[in-house]
Formats: structure tokens, sequence, C-alpha cells
């Protein structure tokens, strides 16, 4: 039997009530990192857009911040890839197909990549940050005319922890220029090595007009954005996808507060303008 | 012609008070001494409450004194704010069962008993005004707050004998309760005797104050005299001169954010204790966090919310380690959250001036102190 909590728009449990989701399938990205592919139990979608993020549980376990990984506005599964770093990631590594999740949201601003209409759209990521630009990406593919050049700068510690690889040949088919480096080569690695930023010179976009979306480490976002700047965007172009601990979704719980913002009702999408001077000051 | 309406109660009126409210379905909590501090607890009776108790605070320093004047309200704030009654520390959430691989969500019902509480200072009425703001006027109000907070009747009472670490007269929220009560009393011992004006401050105030002149019998409850009004006027303006700290907050938002790496956070930092000591004793301070709770065999499982306090470790724990690894960081950030940042996001201060975060700091951190020191430069 499967029951599902009513006027989930109020505290308690209201909106802390998740909703319930149950895994249809399964892909292992890399080592470490999977991406589930969730269906509503009661058949209606989540609708999101782009860069939003729910708040998943593993039931008896606790509940994390996960940013949604699928295409907004396109019908199919609910996607959430994941990085297996704590003990309800862990918890939902271990989930089986057919076994129940929680989800709550979606939570937080998105991309608003059409902003980047009629202008060329860079996206920069670094690590697991490409799986919440993915759906940006996506949404430009669906409406590639209306978009200039469109690149995609991504960096990753090694070749083994490269995202959505089958994927990323698909763009460049579809004449997204894909830039990728690793930051440690392995043997076999015949590509670039070095820091994302070294690709911001050599990508080919207009910096006067361009959306800059950046999601990754905020030391590599802090430092993208600067290197952004340098070439000529503008801080109101580009964007950046901030990471706080978060315990609610909805602005009450206070954890993921940066100074006067709440991430999870503020951001986490923020123009770096917005918080290019917050994000030099340590342990803010 | 005064146009306020006005009773005074003898302590036997006061008890009436209790009586009136009590059969109207009210649960009354007001201060009671426990353990050597005033607490609130459920009170049927006058007999209850501190009589001739007062207090001494100072930084990390309570003391309870005999005042030799027999005043119930003749003490300043305990610990204990009234955010416990209206916003639990620990509070479920929901309950689930798993049976093979299907789960059963319950939400958690809510539980909004009938209270009135009596002898909430203007600080403490600041600080539900703050609540109201942060928990209920939000996007996704915090519905179980809100059913406890109309369920609420409030008792204010003049503060008579501000503590040692007040400085609400600095915060503009006191001592005098200005709004948001149903009845409010001054306290008066003279030698006309020991009595109470009561006035109301709502409609539901108002019908209460009727059923009490029907009530009495004797002259337990009387119409104000001038004298009376006069009295309870000077109670507050001679408390508002007797603040213990004070704090200077002109331009104070602006000082915090430029002052983010200023070297006497460096300095709280060698005496905080991260003990949150002053994060629980705050009335306004309103951060949480979720527990998952599972029997054994994981089948039964249950989320509760849980206060929480931004100066653990794991407050702004991230994969690979905390936003706010030291002291230096989340002494700042409470501090430029409860005096800045919180005016950018709601409106006003976070702080109150109740002085119990001094009180209670068992390492006499003050935060009047700290930022008289940032702003006067000191390292």
């Amino acid at each position: 039997m499967l029951r599902q909590a009513e006027g989930r728009h109020m505290l308690p449990g209201g909106a802390m009530v998740p909703r319930l989701f149950r895994l249809a399938d399964r892909r292992q990205d890399t080592a470490d990192t999977f991406t589930m592919m969730l269906e509503p139990t009661d058949g209606v979608p989540l609708e999101f857009i782009p860069g939003q993020f729910t708040m998943m549980s593993a039931f008896g376990i606790g509940e994390v911040p996960i940013s949604v990984s699928s295409p907004a506005k396109v019908e199919g599964p609910l996607q959430h890839t994941v990085r297996d770093v704590g003990s309800v990631t862990h918890a939902l590594a271990r989930t089986q197909i057919g076994d129940v999740v929680g989800i709550r949201g979606p939570y937080g601003t998105g991309w608003d990549v059409e902003d980047g209409a009629g202008a060329d759209v860079v996206l920069v990521a670094g690590g697991i940050g490409l799986a919440p630009l993915r759906p940006a990406m996506l949404d430009v593919l669906r409406h590639r005319q209306r978009y200039g050049r469109v690149v995609l700068l991504y960096g990753t510690r090694t070749p083994e922890d490269l995202l959505f690889t089958d994927e990323l040949k698909r763009w460049e088919n579809l004449g997204v220029e894909v830039l990728v480096t690793v930051d440690y080569g392995t043997p076999s690695w015949t590509g670039r090595v070095g820091l994302v930023t070294t690709l911001i010179a050599r990508a080919g976009f207009d910096p006067r007009s361009a959306l800059a979306l950046v999601c990754g480490p905020e030391v590599m976002m802090r430092f993208t954005a600067m290197a952004l700047i340098k070439r000529g965007l503008s801080p109101d172009r580009v964007r950046v996808s901030l990471e706080r601990n978060m315990r609610c979704g909805v602005g009450l719980c206070g954890h993921c507060q940066y100074r006067e913002l709440f991430v999870c009702l503020d951001g986490p999408v923020l123009p770096y303008a917005r918080v290019a001077g917050l994000i030099g000051v340590r342990e803010l | 012609m005064d146009d306020i309406r006005g009773m005074v109660l003898l302590l036997p009126g006061l008890q009436l008070l209790i009586d009136v409210l009590r059969e109207s379905g009210w649960t009354v909590r007001g201060p009671t001494v426990r353990d050597g501090v005033v607490v609130h607890a459920e009170i049927e009776s006058v007999d209850q409450l501190p009589a001739g108790v007062g207090d001494l605070q100072d930084g990390a320093s309570y003391r309870l004194r005999e005042r030799g004047d027999g005043a119930v309200f003749g003490y300043v704030v305990g610990p204990q704010g009234w955010k416990s009654l209206l916003f639990p520390s620990r509070e479920l959430l929901w309950s689930g069962h798993r049976t093979g691989t299907e789960v059963d969500v319950e939400p958690a019902d809510v539980d909004a008993p009938r209270l009135a509480l009596l002898g909430v200072r203007s600080c403490d009425l600041h600080a539900l005004e703050i609540h109201d703001t942060v928990l209920a006027k939000r996007a996704v109000p915090d519905a179980a707050y809100l059913s406890r907070r109309e369920n609420t009747f409030i008792i204010a009472v003049t503060c008579s004998d501000p503590g040692g670490t007040c400085f609400c007269v600095s915060m503009g929220t006191g001592p005098v309760p200005d709004k948001d009560f149903d009845l409010t009393l001054t306290e008066l011992v003279d030698q006309e005797g020991h009595r109470f004006l009561v006035q109301p401050g709502s409609d539901r105030g108002e019908h209460v104050l009727d059923e009490l002149m029907t009530r009495a019998v004797g002259d337990e409850v009387l119409n104000a005299a001038r004298t009376d009004r006069c009295a309870a006027a000077l109670v507050g303006s001679k408390a508002a001169q007797r603040m213990g700290r004070s704090l200077d907050t002109d331009g104070l938002r602006d000082l915090l954010y430029a002052n983010a790496e200023h070297p006497r956070w460096d300095d709280v930092a060698s005496r905080c204790l991260a003990c949150t000591n002053c994060t629980l004793v705050c009335p306004t301070c309103f951060c949480t966090s979720v527990e998952d709770v599972s029997d054994l065999s994981g089948t039964q499982t249950e989320r509760w919310r849980v206060w929480d306090s931004c100066f653990t470790n794991d407050f702004s724990y991230l994969h690979g380690g905390s936003v706010r690894p030291s002291v230096r960081s989340r002494y700042r950030q409470w501090a430029t959250h409860k005096l800045a940042s919180w005016v950018d996001q709601f409106g006003t201060s976070g702080c109150v001036g109740c002085g119990r975060c001094i009180t209670w700091c068992p390492a006499a951190i003050d935060i009047t102190a700290e930022v008289g020191a940032i702003r006067s430069g000191e390292g």
C-alpha cells in the first residue's frame, strides 16, 4: 500500500514530508557516481526548471539536497546524479531497482539559460558540477537555433571521473565546442591536463554578450568567474551554483545561510555579481 | 479623560484572572522558581509565582535574591524564552513504515494547546513578533508554529527591575510592552499596597477584563485611579534608565559586513567554547536540523526536527569538511546574522536585547562588548 501525504505545502509534516519515487533504473557513471532514474509512485511528474534541486531521502538514514540532472519539460524519469560521499548518498547508492526513495521539492533558483538567447552560451563544469548543468545544456540543444556558439568547458580530477562521456560526444556532434581537461592524467590519457580555467582563453565565444553558467567546487567557480570576467564577461552574465548544508530547502532551517542569502531560496544559482564580495571571505 | 481602559487587581484579583483564563480553557504558563532559576511552568495559583524573588545577572552569572517586597514579577528574564512552547526543541515531522519495497509516510499531527502566557516581557514580545516573521510569514510557513501561535493568549508585564545584562532600550524593544498582547500588567508595590494595573490590548483581553469585573465579589478588582496610571508609567520610565548594558546600533549592519576580517573575531574565538548556550537561550534563534530515527529492523522510521546551533562543527558540514571549521567564523556568523544579515533577510534586527546570551555564556562573552570593540577598532 502506498499513501501520499496531503497538504504538503505546510510544515510539519507538510513541506517536510517527502513524495515517494521508485527507482526505475540506475546507471553507474564512475566509480563513485551514479544516476538514479526515478518514477513518481503517484504518477504525477515533478515539474522543475534546470538548476533546481530536490531534497532526497533514504528512509531511516536521512535527507540531502541533490540537483536534478534530467531535462526539464520532457517526459521521462526524474534523474539525479549522485556521488557516494556520505551516509545518505551511500544509502542511495545501495538502493535497488524497485525501491522507494523520498523526494521533496524542487527548490531554489534555476540557470535561466534562456537569458543567453541571441548570444553565445558558455557552460563551465568541475567534476560532478556537470550534472546540474546537464538540464541547461539539453534545454539549449532543444532550442539550438536561439543561441549562438555553445561551449562546454569541463574539468575533472582524473579521466576516470568524467561523467556522461557518451553524451559529450553527442553534444560535440550537435555543434557544441566541448573542451575537456583533467587535473591528473593517466598513461592512456591523450587529452589536456590542467585546470578548467586554462580552457577559458582558448574557447570560442564572444565575451561581450556571452552568458556563462558555472558549476563545480566553490574555489573552481571563483577562479573560473574571475577568468571569465577577465576575458570580458560582465559579472551579471556569469552564474554560479552554490552548495551549502541544507536541512529543509524552504529557508526555515538556517543551515544554508551565506551572510544574508538563504542558498536554498536565493540560490543555488546566483549571478556572480551577487556573491563576488562574499566568495573570497574565508569560512563565511 | 483617559481613553485606555484599565483596572487594578490585588493579588486575589490576579488569582481570579488565572481562574477565569483556566475556566475558559486556557492552560496558564507563568514564572516559578525551580533549581534556583525562574522558569515557566503551568500556573494554577498565585502561590506558585516567584514572590519577593529578584535576580542578579551579569556575564556568566545568574543569582536569585530576596527582594523583601513580595513582588511576583520582580525578576527579569530567566534562561527560557517562550519559544520552546511555540517552537518545540524536538518535533516529529512524519513517521514512515516500510513493507518490503513499499513505504508508507504519515505526517505528524500538530499539537496546539491553548496557552495563556503570563508575565511576557517586552523583549520576549518582540522576539515572538520576530518568530512570526521568520517562521510564519514565509513562502512556506511553519504551520505548526502558526497554529500554536493562534492558540496563545498573552499577558505581558512591564519590567520594573531590569537586569545587569539587559539592553532592550538600545534595541528599541522595551521595557514597556507596547503591542501584540491581550492584557498587560504593571506591578505596583508602594505605600498604596501591592497591586497590578491591568490594561487590555485586544478584544479577547477586553472580554477577560469584563469577566473579571463580573466575577469580583470584594475589592480584589477595582477601577484604576489616575494615581495608579501615573505610578505605572513611572515604573517603565525608571526601568528604561537602568539598563545594565547598551549597544550602539547606528550603522551596525554595514559595520559588521565591513569587518568580517576584524582581529576581534580571533579574540572572541580564544574565549568562546562553542558550547551553543547562547543560541539555545536566545529567544529568536530558529535554526533546526532533522534527525531520522529508525527501529533495529529498519521498517519503522521517524523524522524529527530538532533545534540546532550554528556553533557546532556539523552545522555547515559538506562532503569534505565544514564551511566554518573555526570557532572564529562561527561566532562571526552568529553575531553577524543576529545584528546585520537578519535586517536584510527579515527587515529587523534579530536581537531584542534580553541579555540571555551574556548571562548564560559560561565564558561571559558579551555581544555588546564584542560589537563595541569592533566599532572602536580594538583588536
